[in-house]
């Protein structure tokens, strides 16, 4: 037996000496330092999400453009009968029906729609309620399903399997036509004590059919996450479920969330547009860019500004909080330098 | 049957001096589970199989054995990442093989863990600092205690206090283990479980954190129990070695006559799978070697879980497994066959009370 040689390791060294190994790093940058860092040098994705805040902001400034600039509230119909300009004997809609285009007055800029109202006034309450529908909506997916989703892949077994069920259930219907029955349903009933014409009951509808496309995904990263040692190690110190979930697992799917969250607000304004169209979302006086879209239908021939205005704006709002969630999205992936090179 | 089984279950037995950590009889399967709809068990994996051993205060002890062996299970058991299925675990003759969380709070400020893969056992989102603050809080440092006592225990883990403030990506893989040791020596305990602490390391580093380990056991009264399947890092840092194969002990002994006096044949081909750093002495030694995979955990071999592979199997082998014999000088080795040992030795021991209780009551038989 020849072993005894084979041991003769001596180890020496003071670990003293290891003091210096440490030095002449920069001082501590997180996770989330350098992600800012690289999305900072995305130019496009910056610029963009500068459109998609100025955008918020000029809508959140609509009451303020109704009282003073263009002195017309967003459903108040101008008398047809009698011209909005006395000097100019302008009519917002002409004896024949036709509303009148984008003029330079401060009162119908955009133009009117069928009823005489204005529609930049309509423009952008409508954008208001587009957008606050998007984000009540895109928190409700949120919050639900990280709650769901965080619980069914932490403790598996039979409430995973409930949960996953259920949101097959909801998966298997396309958004659209789960929005629209929902919508339709809703809106008639209302929910408990919800009037069904309330802002609110298209953001619950919305919130409820993405949940499956958020909480699939993070049930199956946190499937993963508690497996990885650092959770072991967590429960090794007797930390309890809950805190585990709070301060192990929850800061590692901070980037998920943060990357689902423009996705899924895009695509919430988009349903609520669809739905309105259809007339399951947002119910008259409210306005939105999907009923003025809808209201706008009828008139095509002789005013496409009527379609053509909430259109764009619907455009460049969605495509600007897309660019700027791939943006963030390269930013948070650490894998982000292989995705630019193809 | 065993000695201890007369003992009173969960009966508390503070000796001083008396072992710190005693394993009596443990086991843990894992179901395998099969079915479309409804889950049936249809087979178990042996990953720990009736497995005793103690561990006394201030002492090395090191498990060695194949990857799949059953090591890495059984110190997960230990410290309740896992629930054994069997058997007891006793902390300071505490029986804690099935307390719940709450109960379990004062034995873990005192049975700390380090992690085999550093880079995964730390929160990869968490600062030092942060990473430290949990145990430290579980010792009951102060929140305005906290900074002034990270700092002293990076500067004792040899790490810069002014690292406290990073992430865990910014260190190299040493650094990380370190990071795991302070971890691991916040709350102060008394026994630290390493699992193959520094597999996942260089060879230069590996001798750097070993000392450090060997430093810190001095100077805060520690006791390890370290896993490891490189038998020479083993060696250097253990006071007792237990050898394990597909969930049983083969051999359990003190460091120095296990590597001079290998009673089991496993443990002598183990042994021999040293390289030696002489390619011309490595080629002219003549060891004993065994070929092929451990078989197969969820069907183990009767009798004798080794016989499929030793050079040495019998029939007995095959059909009775051995009883853990107990030679001169605490030296325990499960085999029929045991080499190294007179007819005399084999006369004077005795059958381990730690023997599992499936295992047959045959003495060795002496060679030649």
């Amino acid at each position: 037996m020849a072993t005894t040689s084979a041991t003769g390791t001596e180890f020496s060294g003071e670990t003293a000496a290891l003091l210096a190994e440490g030095e002449g790093l920069p001082p501590g940058i997180g996770p989330w330092a350098l992600a800012w860092r690289r999305l900072r040098r995305n130019k496009t994705a910056l610029a963009f999400g500068g459109l998609f805040i100025l955008i918020v902001v000029v809508c959140l400034l609509a009451p303020v453009y109704s009282h003073a600039i263009a002195h017309i509230g967003p459903a108040d119909e101008t008398y047809l009968s009698k011209p909005f300009n006395v000097k100019t004997q302008e009519f917002a809609v002409s004896p024949t029906g036709i509303p009148i285009g984008p003029t330079w007055h401060s009162r119908f800029f955009l133009g009117a729609d069928a009823n005489g109202r204005d529609v930049a006034v309509r423009l952008l309450y409508g954008g208001r309620n587009s957008l606050e529908i998007g984000f009540v909506a895109t928190m409700i997916t949120m919050v639900l399903a990280l709650i769901l989703g965080v619980w069914s892949g932490y403790f598996r077994g039979i409430s995973d399997g409930v949960i996953n069920r259920f949101l097959d259930i909801i998966w298997a219907y396309p958004a659209v036509l789960l929005g629209v029955t929902l919508g339709t349903v809703l809106a008639v009933g209302g929910i408990g004590p919800l009037h069904g014409t309330a802002l609110l009951v298209p953001a619950i509808v919305i919130g409820i059919v993405y949940i499956p496309y958020v909480a699939k995904p993070v049930r199956g990263q946190v499937l993963t996450l508690r497996e990885r040692e650092f959770v072991d190690a967590a429960r090794q110190q007797g930390l309890s479920h809950a805190r585990i979930m709070f301060s192990e697992i929850l800061p590692n799917l901070a980037s998920t969330i943060i990357v689902f969250f423009p996705l899924i607000l895009a695509n919430a304004i988009l349903l609520e547009a669809a739905l309105t169209y259809l007339g399951a979302g947002v119910q008259p006086p409210n306005a939105s860019w999907g009923t003025m879209i809808s209201d706008g239908i009828s008139t095509i021939p002789a005013a496409f500004h009527n379609v053509l205005v909430p259109g764009i704006m619907l455009v460049l709002c969605v495509l600007s909080i897309n660019v700027f969630g791939d943006g963030l999205r390269d930013a948070l992936d650490p894998r982000a330098k292989v995705r630019i090179a193809h | 049957m065993s000695l201890e089984a007369e003992l009173e279950p969960g009966a508390p037995i503070e000796r001083d001096g008396g072992p710190l950590l005693e394993v009596d009889h443990l086991k843990v399967l894992f179901p395998i589970k099969a079915g479309v709809l409804v889950d049936r068990k249809v087979g178990f994996v042996h990953a720990v199989d009736d497995v005793s051993f103690e561990l006394r205060s201030g002492e090395t002890l090191g498990i060695v054995g194949e990857s799949g062996c059953g090591k890495t299970t059984l110190i997960r058991a230990l410290v309740r990442l896992i629930d054994a299925t069997d058997g007891a675990i006793r902390f300071r003759g505490a029986d804690i093989t099935r307390s719940g969380r709450k109960d379990l709070e004062p034995i873990r400020r005192e049975m700390q863990m380090v992690f085999q893969d550093p880079q995964a056992s730390l929160n990869p989102r968490k600062r030092v600092s942060q990473i430290l603050a949990t145990p430290l809080g579980m010792r009951g440092v102060a929140k305005g205690r906290m900074q002034e006592e990270s700092h002293r225990l990076l500067q004792r883990v040899g790490l810069h206090p002014e690292h406290i403030n990073r992430f865990p990506h910014e260190f190299s893989g040493g650094q990380r283990q370190r990071i795991g040791i302070a971890r691991a020596l916040a709350v102060d305990p008394r026994l630290i479980m390493l699992d193959e602490p520094v597999s996942a390391l260089d060879v230069s580093i590996q001798a750097q954190v070993i000392n450090l380990l060997d430093e810190l056991q001095e100077e805060f009264h520690l006791s390890y129990l370290f896993v490891a399947h490189d038998l020479s890092v083993v060696r250097h840092v253990s006071d007792r070695i237990v050898v394990m194969y597909l969930g049983k002990l083969m051999e359990v002994s003190p460091a120095e006559e296990l590597y001079s006096r290998p009673i089991h044949p496993y443990t002598s081909a183990l042994l021999g799978a040293i390289p030696l750093p002489d390619p011309n002495e490595n080629r002219a030694r003549d060891r004993p070697t065994i070929t092929g995979e451990p078989p197969n955990p969820i069907r183990p071999p009767s009798g004798c879980r080794f016989h499929t592979r030793c050079p040495r199997a019998t029939e007995i082998c095959r059909s009775v497994e051995p009883q853990l014999t107990e030679y001169a000088g605490g030296h325990l080795a499960a085999c029929h066959h045991p080499q190294h040992v007179t007819a005399h030795e084999i006369a004077e021991s005795t059958r381990s009370p730690t023997s599992p209780a499936s295992a047959g009551d045959e003495p060795p038989t002496a060679d030649e």
